[in-house]
């Protein structure tokens, strides 16, 4: 799997709050979306494209459980979420919804500059740096989760083997 | 081998005899903990949609409190679709008796030993118990229900050594603002163990606080080993426990990450200003900023002990006239019990606005939202951009003391002169 997409890069501790804002949680999710991350950055939903990338520094995702706040990215097409650290919660729930998130602190990227993502290989180029990265290896024992595509996929392919034996 | 309580825990329950940090593990779950917002309302198509079952519905227990009392059609829809499927699966479901973390505790549902999940970021607040407890997402809790396990990355213990006693006016909120300004929100892969003469001294409502916070430190979930405190709260829920309480503490020579030791005598009042915990300063740091909105709730401010404190300074005194004072019991019984004892009376007489129990405006859900350029002060546990309302608003963190006192004089104060003047 390769992902190529515009980087959209944002600083440390972006929250829950931020990414899923309280007020619109009862909404569908499509109006949800269209807040993400209005507080600091208005023009962030109209403007993010399918396949785009989404850069954060420390802790990304820090706060609520509401896994919203990996749907709303998803929802606006966010292809994958590159991070210096992520918060626990955050990360388990991009890799259990299938949204690649990747740590690579080294990563340097610009707003608008290309990256190139491999999740399953751990690695990120910058496209218009030319500079390539390592990003941290997923631990095997998530590996199964992600290769499945997240833990729905992971689940029912469980469930049938349970039901075949 | 020695090992820290929550080693011992997680080897407990994945059946080893010891696990080393770092180690990723897959554990049973002694109970399963999920609320409106990311409970039925969001697993209930996933588990028809897998066609599986609830793995045992004795350990699940549901809790309505984000959406209450509904205040529209999507929140009466959200409320309706959770009452059903608890009823459909046998699950026990608390509907509108308050917040899940506080509901929890009052039934004895968290004991010391266990292993738990919660769908909720503030799930650590079990560890006041002597439990293990994590917060999860729906897709996770999902998993949870139907194979009754999760998997954990064994947390490296952080001990957090309170020696001495708190004085008047401080609180185990300042505690946890304290360490937030100084540790950070990015603690991960830590658990916190909180130990110490101060923190021995605490009741159960202030550990409560302590471990529900280490959320905002960005830890795995934080523990308090349990003690005759601990025994007496699990008693007074009307069930006799039988806890081995040698079995469940730290062994004195364990692996501890870091200890971090504090003289809790020395600790003043904290404030965190806009727009994260993080921003922790001792209240004499300040200007008096003048605050529009007073908020006292949520399951890190206004459990009994937090409504005392908040009475403690309002006895006798008014709401100023240039602010508002907002009160959400975090929970029914705890409103009745205030209401027995006077607290409820102490505090409604100061010109205290009584909302109903559940997150309420901590979630940016309920009652008592903030507009552009409001200035509020709370006992939540959150400050973000825009959480409490408006994305203009600011919002300053502080505890039952400091927010009854900015009530009282209607900018942010030390809470310590007012209860100074009664002393």
């Amino acid at each position: 799997m390769k992902l190529t997409g515009r980087a959209f890069v944002f600083g440390d501790r972006i929250d829950t709050d931020l990414l899923a804002p309280g007020p619109y949680m009862r909404q569908p999710l499509d109006v949800l979306a269209a807040h993400c991350l209005e507080a600091i950055d208005p023009g962030f939903a109209a403007e993010v494209r399918p396949g785009d990338i989404v850069v954060g520094g420390e802790s990304f995702g820090v706060g609520s459980s509401r896994e919203q706040a990996v749907q709303a990215l998803a929802k606006l097409g966010v292809g994958a979420i590159i991070a210096k650290s992520f918060a626990r919660i955050f990360y388990r729930n991009a890799l259990n919804l299938g949204v690649p998130a990747l740590v690579c602190p080294q990563l340097q990227a610009e707003r608008g500059q290309r990256i190139e993502v491999q999740p399953i290989e751990g690695r990120v180029v910058n496209l218009d740096t030319g500079r390539e990265y390592r990003c941290d290896p997923i631990p095997a024992q998530l590996m199964e989760i992600v290769t499945a595509g997240g833990l729905m996929p992971w689940l029912e392919q469980k469930l049938a083997r349970e039901r075949q034996a | 081998m020695a090992a820290t309580l929550t080693e011992k825990i997680i080897a407990r329950a994945c059946g080893r005899d010891a696990v080393k940090p770092g180690e990723i593990v897959t554990g049973r779950l002694d109970l399963l903990m999920m609320h409106d917002s990311g409970g039925p309302r969001r697993v209930a198509s996933r588990l028809e949609k897998l066609g599986a079952r609830v793995w045992d519905p004795d350990k699940v227990v549901v809790v309505s409190d984000h959406f209450v009392p509904a205040v529209d059609l999507e929140s009466a829809q959200i409320l309706a679709l959770t009452r059903n499927w608890a009823r459909a699966q046998g699950v026990r479901h608390y509907d509108m008796l308050g917040i899940c973390h506080v509901v929890l505790q009052e039934h004895g549902h968290v004991r010391p030993g266990m292993f738990c999940v919660g769908g909720d970021s503030h799930s650590p607040s079990g560890g006041a118990f002597g439990a293990f407890m994590v917060g999860m997402g729906a897709t996770d809790i999902t998993g949870a229900l139907v194979t009754g396990e999760v998997w954990v990355r064994v947390p490296t213990t952080t001990r957090i050594q309170l020696d001495g006693r708190l004085a008047r006016g401080v609180s185990a909120k300042d505690v946890m603002l304290m360490l937030c300004g100084t540790l950070g929100m990015g603690n991960e892969g830590q658990v916190f163990e909180f130990g110490g003469a101060a923190v021995g001294a605490l009741s159960m409502h202030e550990r409560l606080t302590l471990c529900n916070m280490t959320a905002e430190l960005g830890a795995v979930t934080g523990i308090v080993p349990p003690d005759a405190t601990t025994v007496a709260a699990l008693e007074a829920t009307g069930q006799s426990f039988g806890v081995d309480l040698a079995a469940w503490q730290s062994d004195p020579d364990a692996g501890f990450g870091a200890v971090h030791r504090h003289d809790a005598a020395t600790l003043a009042p904290q404030v965190a200003a806009p727009h994260s915990p993080a921003n922790s300063r001792p209240v004499t740091d300040y200007e008096p900023i003048a605050i529009d909105q007073c908020y006292i709730g949520a399951c890190t401010g206004a459990k009994l002990d937090d409504l005392r404190m908040a009475a403690e300074v309002l006895k006798g005194r008014k709401v100023a006239t240039t602010t508002r004072l907002l009160i959400a019991p975090a929970s029914a019984a705890m409103t009745n019990q205030a209401a027995a004892e006077g607290t409820l009376a102490t505090l409604t007489a100061a010109g205290a606005i009584l909302l109903p129990s559940g997150c309420g405006a901590c979630a940016g859900m309920g009652a008592g939202m903030l507009g552009d350029s409001e200035v509020g002060i709370s006992t939540t546990a959150r400050n973000f951009k825009g959480r409490m309302g408006s994305t203009h608003s600011q919002v300053y963190l502080a505890s039952p003391y400091a927010v009854a006192a900015a009530a009282v004089k209607g900018v942010i104060c030390d809470p310590r002169e007012l209860l100074e003047e009664w002393a």
